[in-house]
């Protein structure tokens, strides 16, 4: 057993610091420090995407037919590590990381010569069709219906939460083709050009002030039977692929060390009046650090379980509890180490675009914003509760 | 970058755990509890004989050279057991502080004897007014013309009437005006001015506190050549606080599974308690919590050779997270089991005795997390 990596990993290690120095602008580097909301703006995401892209980094996680770097899972640790060290803009994870492998997974030989390198050039920008308002957490009771008229299906409906609907051009959604007895037997899941008519959005402000998610409306909208991805009715059973990606990708506690390095920066400043002189503030950052190192040794064993072909198992649940249970920590504790700068409220987005110099220190700008957009991390991709639901039947067997 | 077992490591572990789940059957420990010596010299022979005694003593001195990933594998197995053999006293703590700190002639003498299962260490260390300070040390020992006198008192000595050697810290006045350094001494079982109070200890085993009144030392009971111990004493003790972690994951893990399985067994209003969502969502929390506590065991003793301040930080912060999660599973399994888990008649009530004496022990959550804090160079509170 050991921690360290080997004189391979180290050499790329090297190599990915070097790519980021040459790549990652302050611009960019600037716009995701002042980002308050989950997914950074389209514009600083793809450019990184794109310049990911040309270095054929594109797709971390793709096989290589498909433009896939062919990594080891050490060597998707080291990227994701040293990205969030650097404090690198989100790419379209919507593309990327969902249905980007469900398309590879399930996907006809058309789709995937089609979507696929869509994806990886940054050209595509997708969003995910999952939630309705009268489905949430029992999501395959959605409505949304998909009805066969020749080669196309006609779609009635809504979607809700809808992350960058109003940027995406493409959405993936899970509709009802079929009332059967059973509910998750009805869904597809179907590729959807957002500029089809019959489409409106309906922006949906958060409580920290972004326009991030939104209401999709399907007015009699008709997409071609050619993009449902796999079988007819067998939508849930990608669809809990995908929320596997989406739930664990396994590495998250880079970034949540890079949140808690922000954090911890402002509290040893004058800003705050060193914050971190207060004992029960140094106290609280101790426990997230250690929180922190407790799910990078968790990720490091389920990665090392993929290095040697094992199944690390129902461990995403596990993971996304713990990620975002502490990144609401690290949220909290910004908001108590700001203190009155705390009370400022900047209406104006994107904050990396403010036109005034605002009423606090700039790198307080988005304190407030994240930890309340935040309390969204233990809601969407499946609630903690029903995590827990999670862990209790497929870990313990209840 | 590896964190599977090695052949060598996943049959140790096989080993272990057939071992323990033969050997510490309940009528085992209720026999064990009320013994005098509060383990079996019989067991503690076999586990010579299977190499546990020299697992993590340098080949050089009749050892196997193990590192603290393997005393994690076996102290993980004797959590699960409840094991009360003084394997953390002899050979966690006396061989890697006679190893560290003692002289040659010292170590070819002692080391082979622990190995071979022949002498039984305990370490006498804490003092009532330093609480978990590993710094604070009142006692003294003064040189004299044969040797050393050594006064004053010592806690919670963990398995020192059965120690034949007990392992002293004192200040010692050098002449130098420089403050007293730290130093250990070697002071045999029925030294005259010893005064042991041996008791029962929460969670099994004995402990025993010391009052120390003009002991008379040789001049050789000093171990090592006199040089302040403090550094030492630290890196044993991360060290005994990561072997001491695997044995609470251990522990854990057994009150899970069992209260797993009463709550699939239990019946009250015509369904299993676990049919219940708020049952099995503190089952998965419980779950959650061992995990936790696993991989902090595991890093603090991948750390265990990692330089002071990482290495400390480490340490300290895997004793304060598997601490609030020991306490949380414990309080759970015990509530879980309703009245039942309040009884002696459950085995229930021993696993959770015993992650109260580890969250005690070496300092508890809150203790660690000011440690923690203080080594990242942050302002705790005094």
């Amino acid at each position: 057993m050991d921690l360290a990596f080997n004189a391979e990993e180290r050499a790329f290690e090297k190599e990915v610091r070097e790519f980021i120095a040459a790549n990652l602008t302050p611009e960019m580097k600037r716009a995701t420090a002042l980002t308050p909301s989950v997914f950074s703006d389209p514009d600083i995401g793809m450019a990184w995407q794109r310049a990911l892209h040309r270095k054929g980094w594109g797709a971390p996680g793709w096989p290589v037919e498909h433009g896939g770097p062919d990594w080891t899972p050490a060597q998707r640790w080291i990227f994701e590590t040293e990205c969030a060290r650097a404090g690198a803009p989100n790419v379209n994870v919507m593309g990327v990381k969902m249905v980007g492998p469900v398309i590879i997974g399930f996907g006809s030989p058309e789709q995937k010569n089609f979507y696929l390198p869509r994806i990886l050039s940054g050209e595509d920008y997708w969003c995910q069709g999952y939630s309705e308002p009268g489905s949430g957490s029992d999501l395959s009771s959605l409505k949304t219906r998909a009805v066969r008229d020749g080669d196309d299906y006609i779609i009635n409906g809504t979607k809700i939460w809808t992350t960058h609907a109003h940027h995406a051009n493409r959405m993936f959604a899970l509709v009802r083709t079929n009332e059967t007895e059973r509910q998750q037997d009805g869904i597809s899941f179907i590729l959807i050009d957002m500029k089809s008519p019959g489409i409106t959005t309906r922006p949906i402000l958060t409580i920290g002030g972004d326009h991030e998610v939104n209401q999709v409306f399907f007015d009699d909208v008709r997409v071609p039977v050619a993009n449902r991805v796999g079988e007819e009715g067998k939508g849930w059973t990608y669809g809990k692929y995908l929320l596997e990606f989406e739930r664990g990708s396994g590495i998250a506690s880079a970034k949540l060390r890079d949140a808690l390095k922000t954090v911890s920066s402002l509290a040893a400043s004058d800003l705050t009046g060193r914050a971190i002189d207060d004992p029960d503030i140094a106290m609280r950052m101790s426990e997230i650090e250690v929180d922190i190192d407790t799910l990078e040794m968790t990720e490091l064993r389920v990665l090392s379980a993929l290095q040697t072909g094992q199944n690390p198992g129902a461990v995403s649940s596990l993971l996304k509890l713990r990620v975002s249970e502490i990144r609401q920590a690290v949220t909290r504790l910004g908001v108590d180490v700001i203190g009155n700068d705390g009370l400022y409220v900047e209406p104006v987005r994107p904050l990396y675009r403010l036109n005034e110099a605002p009423g606090i220190p700039e790198e307080m700008l988005p304190v407030v914003p994240e930890y309340l957009n935040g309390r969204a991390y233990t809601i969407f991709g499946g609630s903690s509760e029903i995590q827990r639901d999670i862990v209790a039947k497929m870990v313990l067997g209840l | 970058m590896d964190l599977t077992l090695s052949e060598e490591q996943r049959l140790l572990r096989e080993s272990a755990d057939r071992f323990v789940s033969e050997t510490y059957t309940a009528d085992h420990r209720r026999q064990i509890a009320n013994d005098p010596l509060g383990f079996s010299a019989d067991i503690w022979k076999q586990f010579a004989d299977l190499g546990w005694l020299a697992l993590p003593i340098a080949e050089a001195h009749g050892g196997l050279g193990g590192g603290a990933v393997e005393v994690g594998i076996l102290m993980e197995a004797f959590g699960r057991g409840l094991v009360s053999e003084p394997y953390l006293s002899t050979v966690v703590i006396g061989a890697s502080l006679i190893s560290e700190c003692g002289t040659d002639a010292q170590k070819r003498a002692l080391l082979p004897d622990i190995a071979d299962g022949s002498l039984y260490l305990a370490f006498a260390h804490s003092e009532r007014q330093a609480r978990f300070d590993l710094s604070k040390v009142a006692t003294s020992a003064k040189r004299t013309p044969d040797g050393w006198r050594l006064d004053g008192q010592k806690t919670a000595v963990l398995d020192g009437n059965s120690a034949s050697q007990i392992i002293v810290s004192a200040r010692v006045d050098d002449g130098s005006g420089k403050p007293d350094k730290l130093c250990l001494f070697l002071m045999p079982k029925g030294t005259r001015g010893l005064a042991l109070r041996d008791f029962p200890r929460l969670g099994g085993g004995r402990a025993c506190n010391l009052e120390l009144s003009g002991v008379q030392l040789p001049a050789d009971a000093l171990l090592g050549d006199g040089r302040d111990a403090l550094p030492v004493i630290e890196a044993v003790i991360d060290r005994a606080m990561a072997a001491l972690g695997a044995e609470a994951v251990g522990i854990m893990q057994t009150l899970l599974d069992q209260t797993l399985e009463y709550t699939k067994i239990r019946k009250q209003f015509g369904r299993p308690l676990s049919a219940n969502q708020v049952i099995r969502h503190r089952l998965a929390d419980m779950a959650m919590q061992c995990d936790e506590a696993r991989s902090m065991a595991l890093r603090a003793a991948l750390m265990a050779d990692a330089e002071p301040i990482a290495r400390s930080r480490a340490a300290s912060g895997a004793k304060a997270k598997i601490g609030k999660c020991a306490r949380f599973v414990a309080e759970q399994a015990v509530q879980l089991h309703g009245a039942m888990g309040v009884t002696e008649e459950l085995d229930i009530g021993s696993y959770f005795k015993r992650l109260l004496a580890f969250d005690t022990l070496f300092g508890g959550s809150a203790h660690h997390y000011r440690r923690h804090a203080a080594l990242g160079g942050r302002a705790v509170q005094a």
